[in-house]
């Protein structure tokens, strides 16, 4: 398969991620939806990384795949903080920081 | 060959990630990530990355989606909020009432979603269409090609040391947050981590009409 449709598949999976930040309010599929993002550029990093044949691409898709595991766990930590301090789990409740 | 794995394989990946964006239950949408993050190690092998997918199956679909199953399982998500009574009145702004203003919302989010998706359509293919239209440099297999774990791990500590160490410094720093996130005591909430006096866990003593007694399973 030529490396243009894998780029088309990236970014189908980037902009899935987009739409899911932007309408899903509960932080879980937020957090969710930005591991799509994730996925998607990893996509594209492997499939560039494949064009040139060598493999910076995929050392920066591991490290970005380090990134996303920490974010998960700060993300998690925080909802799971959220919810012993009974505050609603939803994005558009939590306005405290709004002023 | 190669194209029909690719096609089962980039709509298994496309549909997964339709159904974390798409469906209601938090839990069903960890299941949709994790059949979209399968689909995504069988392109990643078919790019000739063993190495990051095999990764990519060990460590996202295995690890961080147990840790986000137990969330999950742990807030509950949007189906059960009556259980929790005085908190589900507060949670009861999401889900399946949504405000007027709400879908309006949801349906900007798609919009700019599309123009997103078309505006990366037109940059990686539309410009590119000559460096991207071929089928990628030669592969000349063996235990020492590209993509496999000994050429990925001779870069990490050659060329890429300084990265590798970075990213296990980001991962100590992350493990510190999340303890200190998620400790029961003395962390985020120390007001209202005080004994909750919580009526179902409390043992009633013999005879007082438990449901237990009732259907016989405790005789007192």
């Amino acid at each position: 398969m030529s490396i243009a449709w894998y780029l088309a598949v990236s970014a189908i999976v980037f902009a899935l991620g987009a739409v899911g930040v932007m309408t899903r309010r509960n932080p879980l599929v937020v957090l969710l939806c930005l591991e799509l993002m994730l996925n998607g550029g990893n996509l594209a990093l492997i499939a560039f990384s494949r064009m040139w044949g060598n493999g910076d691409g995929q050392i920066l898709a591991i490290v970005v795949m380090t990134v996303a595991a920490c974010e998960v766990c700060i993300g998690l930590g925080m909802i799971v903080a959220i919810y012993r301090r009974q505050l609603p789990i939803d994005v558009d409740e939590l306005r405290e920081l709004q002023g | 060959m190669s194209a029909v794995l690719f096609f089962l394989a980039a709509i298994g990946v496309i549909s997964g990630a339709v159904g974390v964006v798409v469906l209601r239950n938090p839990f069903f949408s960890v299941l949709a990530l994790v059949g979209h993050l399968v689909s995504l190690a069988v392109l990643f092998l078919l790019l000739r990355a063993e190495f990051v997918a095999a990764v990519q199956v060990v460590v996202y679909a295995g690890a961080v989606m147990v840790l986000y199953v137990f969330v999950v399982a742990y807030v509950g998500g949007e189906g059960d909020r009556s259980k929790i009574g005085q908190l589900g009145e507060r949670l009861r702004g999401n889900g399946s009432r949504p405000p007027a203003v709400g879908s309006g919302l949801r349906l900007g989010g798609a919009i700019l979603g599309g123009a997103l998706l078309v505006e990366l359509l037109i940059a990686l293919l539309g410009t590119g269409l000559e460096a991207t239209s071929g089928y990628g440099a030669g592969y000349v297999p063996g235990p020492q090609a590209y993509g496999t774990p000994a050429y990925i791990g001779k870069l990490l500590l050659t060329r890429f040391l300084l990265v590798f160490e970075l990213a296990s410094f980001l991962l100590l720093i992350a493990a510190v947050g999340g303890v200190v996130l998620a400790r029961r005591r003395g962390g985020l909430g120390e007001e209202d981590e005080h004994e909750r006096f919580v009526p179902l866990d409390m043992r009633r003593p013999l005879g007082t009409g438990t449901t237990a007694e009732g259907v016989g399973s405790r005789t007192p």
